[in-house]
């Protein structure tokens, strides 16, 4: 029986983000915010106001906030740097690998409205690749917050720690999915679900890890127990934790807002094969662009809700017995 | 021209600059092959700049009262190697180690590998925006530290030059004092026939910046009287960025390249490295 309960986050994943800023600027006089012009959009305005000799608004020019941002952290600030996900990542990507990561700098890199959460700005704004895109900068942190009570738990991890880290964000509404005080570590997955008997597990990450839930919740209906684990951090991946779900529940579904290729999916398959081979389904999105639309629609257009992961689920689990039936 | 600056000193930076080029020649042939033209078209700011202007204690490359150096053309760091080694920043044997497996001196600078290295640079654009965000962190902590940053007219094709260019006359980074390597040439060939810069001045005049435009950019005099008039050394951390337009020619010393297309990345045999090193030892001489 699955006793957790969803509900939408009562703030928006923006006005948690503005006041994390403000709460470890006050505790840390080096916290510097950048952004290209989308201060408004991410809601961090009231930081500017509070801190206006520690806001530097670049204006629409990428590539120099990130220069810019690296130039802050070679004289011991700690620059946290925000746009969209698809400008941070397509756009600015060799000043992040070169100038960033090459050069071992330290900036906290942010990008918001990810994959079908762009919803109306999709199409041109809408990053299926971002994390992919970070995956390949060696050293790289790659980090997707799903809740609010993980994003304050994540923000302080970033001020506090040296390199270049990049957290995934979704910028609206969000479901709550952890109580305050979950206890979250770089490296490790967290278990969300772990039914006995378990015939698969579903390892999530972002707005996937609710739907993700709600499946488990119907596949628990039609005597198909699971686990779900929340892979929030992306790189370092928990390898351990998909060698476990590997041969403790032999079948694996993935389920991201990003391009399966290049993501969770690509990056647990690595995992997979290289400590216990096992089938595995992949949500998320096949190679294709984005496109306008609210994100019901999205969801379904690219095959990211709780209906797809359940079939997911089913097939996985089918083909995990045809094999041990050969 | 500034009174404290006797005509000993002038020579002695003369002299400087020619002992960097002739470093950097020996030190690209002791390879093979390498950016000899952009190299050689900034050993005489090189000079002024760890000769006289900048403030720094080799001994100590993390000194924090130092002025900050950042090549943005990076590919020209075999002059900066030559200069720091002059300097005493490492062991001069270093030089004979340029690009060879393993080496701490690769081919674009990198500031984990190089005492005196502050920021690595040479994915062209790059180092002036991070150049940038170190002048306006100097600024935020009140510091009265410079920061003395290289372009080339080829690099300034980059957009992110201009994005740059607007952002410190934006934040009035009046500590970041820039230099325009302008030798019209580019691995190409000549800039104006690929995609000419025009007028340099102009543009930097209008995009904010104090300019100063020196028609013999390899000329010693010439660029220390550039940097009394922006007043580098009096001016504040709070005003206009500044910028010296140094018209150069590129492969100056050695005179079968000296201005020439193909002179970006080249090789040396040891008949062409005694010619030019000679050719260079005339110009010291004569300083």
């Amino acid at each position: 029986m699955i006793e957790r309960t969803l509900e939408n986050e009562r703030q928006e994943m923006r006005q948690a983000f503005c006041q994390c800023l403000l709460d470890l600027a006050a505790d840390d006089e080096r916290l510097i915010l950048l952004d290209a012009d989308l201060m408004s959009a991410i809601g961090t305005k009231p930081f500017q106001e509070a801190y206006p000799e520690r806001t530097v608004d670049c204006g629409i020019q990428e590539a120099n906030m990130i220069g810019t941002a690296v130039g802050l952290s070679l004289t011991g600030k700690i620059p946290f740097a925000h746009t969209f996900a698809p400008f941070m990542s397509r756009r600015a990507m060799d000043q992040i690998f070169i100038s960033g990561g090459y050069s071992k700098a330290n900036v906290k890199l942010v990008g918001s409205d990810p994959g079908i959460t762009a919803m109306t700005n999709g199409g041109t704004h809408m990053s299926f690749e971002d994390m992919g895109i970070m995956r390949n900068v060696p050293s790289m942190t790659a980090l997707e917050a799903t809740d609010i009570t993980m994003l304050k738990w994540m923000m302080s991890w970033l001020a506090q720690n040296y390199g270049m880290q990049y957290m995934r964000l979704v910028r609206k509404q969000c479901v709550k999915v952890y109580q305050e005080g979950t206890h979250f570590q770089i490296g490790k997955a967290v278990q969300v679900i772990n039914q006995s008997g378990a015939e698969a597990t579903i390892i999530a990450s972002g707005i996937c890890v609710a739907e993700s839930i709600k499946a488990a919740r119907t596949l628990d209906d039609e005597g198909i127990p699971v686990r779900v684990l929340d892979m929030f951090t992306w790189k370092p991946l928990d390898n351990q934790a998909v060698a476990d779900a590997a041969r403790q529940t032999g079948a694996i579904v993935t389920a991201e807002n990003h391009n399966v290729n290049t993501g969770l999916g690509a990056a647990v398959s690595e995992a997979a094969a290289g400590s216990c081979p096992v089938p595995i389904e992949f949500i998320g999105v096949h190679d294709r662009f984005g496109q306008v639309g609210d994100q019901n629609y999205l969801a379904q257009e690219y095959g990211l809700t709780a209906k797809d992961i359940v079939r997911a689920v089913r097939k996985v689990v089918d083909r995990k017995h045809q094999y041990l039936q050969r | 021209m500034n009174e404290n600056i006797d005509m000993d000193k002038i020579r002695e930076l003369k002299r400087f600059a020619g002992r960097i080029r002739q470093e950097t020649i020996k030190e690209i042939s002791a390879f093979g092959t390498g950016h000899v033209g952009g190299s050689l078209s900034i050993a005489d700011l090189l000079a002024v700049l760890y000769g006289h202007e900048m403030n720094i204690k080799p001994e100590d490359p993390q000194w924090a009262d130092r002025d900050w150096f950042v090549l943005s053309k990076g590919h020209s760091a075999p002059a900066l190697y030559a200069t720091l080694a002059l300097r005493g920043y490492f062991p001069m044997d270093w030089l004979n180690t340029l690009n060879r497996n393993g080496t701490n001196l690769p081919s674009h600078a990198d500031r984990l590998k190089i005492p005196g290295v502050d920021v690595t640079a040479g994915s062209l654009g790059q180092g002036s925006s991070v150049a940038a965000g170190v002048a306006l962190g100097l600024k935020m902590d009140g510091r009265n530290n410079k920061v003395y940053l290289v372009i080339g007219d080829g690099e300034s094709q980059e957009g992110q030059i201009w994005e740059m260019a607007l952002f410190a006359a934006q934040h009035r980074l009046g500590n970041l004092i820039a230099f325009m390597d302008y030798n019209g040439l580019q691995l190409d060939g000549y800039c104006q026939d690929i995609c000419s810069l025009g007028d340099a001045a102009a543009k930097f005049k209008a995009f904010g910046w104090q300019v100063v435009d020196v028609s013999d950019g390899n000329d010693v005099p010439s660029i220390l009287q550039a940097l009394e008039t922006i007043g580098s050394k009096s001016g504040k951390a709070d005003g206009q960025p500044s910028m010296i337009v140094l018209h150069t020619v590129k492969g100056l010393g050695w005179s079968e390249i000296a201005g020439k297309p193909k002179s970006h990345s080249i090789s040396i045999n040891k008949q062409e490295r005694d010619q030019a090193l000679a050719e260079v030892q005339t110009m010291i001489d004569a300083a």
